[in-house]
């Protein structure tokens, strides 16, 4: 994928070079991808200014006294800190499973040939187009059976199932890419298959393994619909669901906090977004996951 | 020699309990309580009585679902096939001749949207098309009369909304097609005197259609589970102008504590979600031999 964006960046070289019609064709280019660049800034110019606005509304104003205040207020054990531990305790745990069950699973299916491979990599990704807010109603009733609702660890195996069919897609597809020779030179030794997992292959996958860790907690991080039905009591209740407590019992909202928290909710999944596009290319993890 | 075989499988195992318990139970159970009469409360939870087809005939003799349907449908089409999709080919063809800073930059605009909790994006839409909000206020310095967008145009708020978010999807699709045009094909157009367009229409993409096939698939079955937004921006309302599926599902279920009618609704999602998923499968299939 690398060098596909090198020749992406190589192409767009070349089109620069070349007469004035070029040039005027560059600079149309240049413009109306400004305009819509600015399009889609917009809307979140309200979020940077109220969250330093004490007497933010809806408007989008430039701030007549800036000032950390609504940062500050939002700052404390019950509004912060729980919910965004909660939100980690979420996508972490959600990420681990994904991982764990999907190199267990991506391995056969990697390394051996069989008749039940393609059938199964195939159901997988039927699996990937499941519209999962609409099994949330059935998935609310099922927990209700099982005497599941409001428990951490139940949600966090549904929502480890949800992202499990493009986790094993994308982990087979990096396992894929390593070479099968140093495997049997250990198979030789005498080594079982799951030593020449563990030792061999997934220390060649590390990058992969990472791609498919932070895809899968950005998912999780970013989820309201399924803690939102599945997690009833406020103490387990990660940041995106415990967001609603800015919008005040009383009807009072408090824009300029909401704000806040929403920027600091946000960040991590921006760092993190950004790490793994910077380190392989805009578009490595999304056709990694989908081309194959 | 089987058991040899049966054993190497053995790790897969995980994998297919844990889809098996919270993916395939749901969506069976989904089915089943469409025919009965489960409620959220009362006897009816207790021990729900079967129903036949009774929700499913209650369906279209109801307004709220054949509106459901048709909003759904306009959402995903205008969202989704011609905002995201058309929105994000265009950026992503401007991004082949800008300069790389530009694109970078509006590359990252337009990403963040995508990139962001979902529950923020929505509060940020919220904030935009709100009374007070962003949208009027450039309506107003132009010189124009803000209009009450989530009351009197809810569909369009919303549809204008998810163009935003899901846009970047469909840009990093293309810019990924779009690199593995073979630059000497589109060099011999322009020796022909291919103009832009001509070349971006008969050369470019016939050349990527694949990915542009699988891009609407993804896209569709994406929009047609959004729920936060919607669910944020409207609520579904006023008067269901802006419910569709997910909503309506949600709503039956969970505010008038109808599980059996809510299930239904959602049956009738998970079979769409379906029927786009083999269309999806069976194209990947034929781009593999």
């Amino acid at each position: 994928m690398t060098t596909s964006s090198l020749r992406a960046r190589d192409r767009t070289e070349g089109t620069t070079a070349g007469g004035s019609s070029s040039f005027k064709a560059r600079l149309g280019a240049d413009i109306a991808l400004a305009v819509i660049g600015i399009c889609f800034l917009a809307p979140l110019l309200w979020l940077l200014l109220a969250a330093v606005d004490p007497q933010a509304g809806y408007q989008t104003k430039v701030p007549s006294a800036p000032s950390l205040a609504n940062f500050r207020a939002v700052l404390t054990p019950e509004l912060l800190i729980q919910p965004l531990a909660n939100s980690f305790l979420l996508s972490t745990g959600t990420a681990v499973v994904n991982l764990i069950a999907a190199v267990l699973a991506a391995y056969p299916l990697s390394r051996y040939q069989s008749r039940f491979n393609k059938p199964f990599m195939y159901t997988v990704l039927f699996g990937t187009s499941l519209p999962v807010t609409a099994i949330m109603v059935p998935v609310y009733g099922l927990f209700v059976q099982l005497q599941m609702l409001d428990s951490m660890a139940a949600t966090i195996f549904f929502m480890a199932t949800t992202t499990l069919p493009m986790a094993i897609w994308m982990t087979k597809n990096f396992m894929d890419s390593v070479p099968l020779e140093l495997e049997e030179a250990a198979w030789m030794d005498g080594a079982s298959a799951m030593a020449a997992l563990r030792t061999i292959v997934l220390p060649l996958m590390r990058q992969g393994l990472g791609v498919v860790f932070i895809f899968v907690f950005i998912q999780a991080w970013g989820n309201f619909f399924v803690p939102f039905i599945l997690l009833l009591s406020p103490g387990k209740q990660p940041a995106a669901v415990s967001i609603f407590s800015f919008f005040g019992q009383h009807g009072a909202i408090a824009y300029g906090q909401l704000a806040a928290f929403s920027i600091l909710y946000s960040v991590p999944v921006l760092v993190l977004y950004a790490l793994v596009s910077r380190g392989m290319g805009n578009s490595f993890a999304l056709s990694g996951a989908i081309k194959g | 020699m089987t058991i040899r075989r049966f054993l190497r499988l053995l790790p897969v195992v995980p994998s297919i309990l844990l889809l098996l318990l919270f993916l395939l139970a749901p969506v069976a159970w989904s089915f089943y309580a469409s025919f009965t009469d489960a409620a959220l409360s009362g006897k009816a939870a207790r021990d729900p009585q079967w129903v036949g087809a009774d929700n499913y005939v209650r369906m279209f003799s109801d307004d709220s679902f054949p509106l459901a349907a048709w909003l759904t449908v306009v959402f995903v089409a205008a969202s989704a096939v011609l905002g995201q999709n058309v929105l994000g080919l265009l950026i992503a063809v401007l991004m082949t001749r800008s300069r790389r800073v530009v694109s970078s930059l509006v590359g990252t605009a337009v990403v963040a949207a995508w990139v962001l909790p979902e529950i923020v994006a929505a509060f940020a839409a919220y904030a935009y098309f709100n009374r007070d909000g962003t949208l009027n206020q450039v309506v107003d310095i132009l010189g124009g009369q803000g209009l009450d967008w989530l009351y009197s145009f809810p569909l369009v708020a919303i549809i204008l909304a998810n163009t935003w978010r899901g846009t970047a999807f469909s840009m990093l699709v293309y810019r990924a097609a779009l690199a593995e045009v073979p630059r000497d094909i589109a060099e011999a157009a322009l020796m022909d005197g291919a103009r832009g367009w001509q070349r971006l229409v008969f050369i470019t993409l016939p050349l990527i259609r694949s990915s542009i096939a699988t891009n609407l698939m993804l896209i569709t079955l994406q929009t047609l589970a959004v729920f936060t937004l919607i669910w944020v921006m409207t609520a579904g309302g006023p008067a269901n102008a802006s419910t569709t599926l997910p909503v309506l599902a949600y709503q039956e279920a969970f505010k008038f504590g109808d599980i059996g009618y809510g299930t239904a609704v959602a049956s009738v999602l998970i079979l769409l979600g379906m029927v786009f998923g083999a269309v999806y499968v069976r194209l990947l299939r034929e781009q593999r031999p």
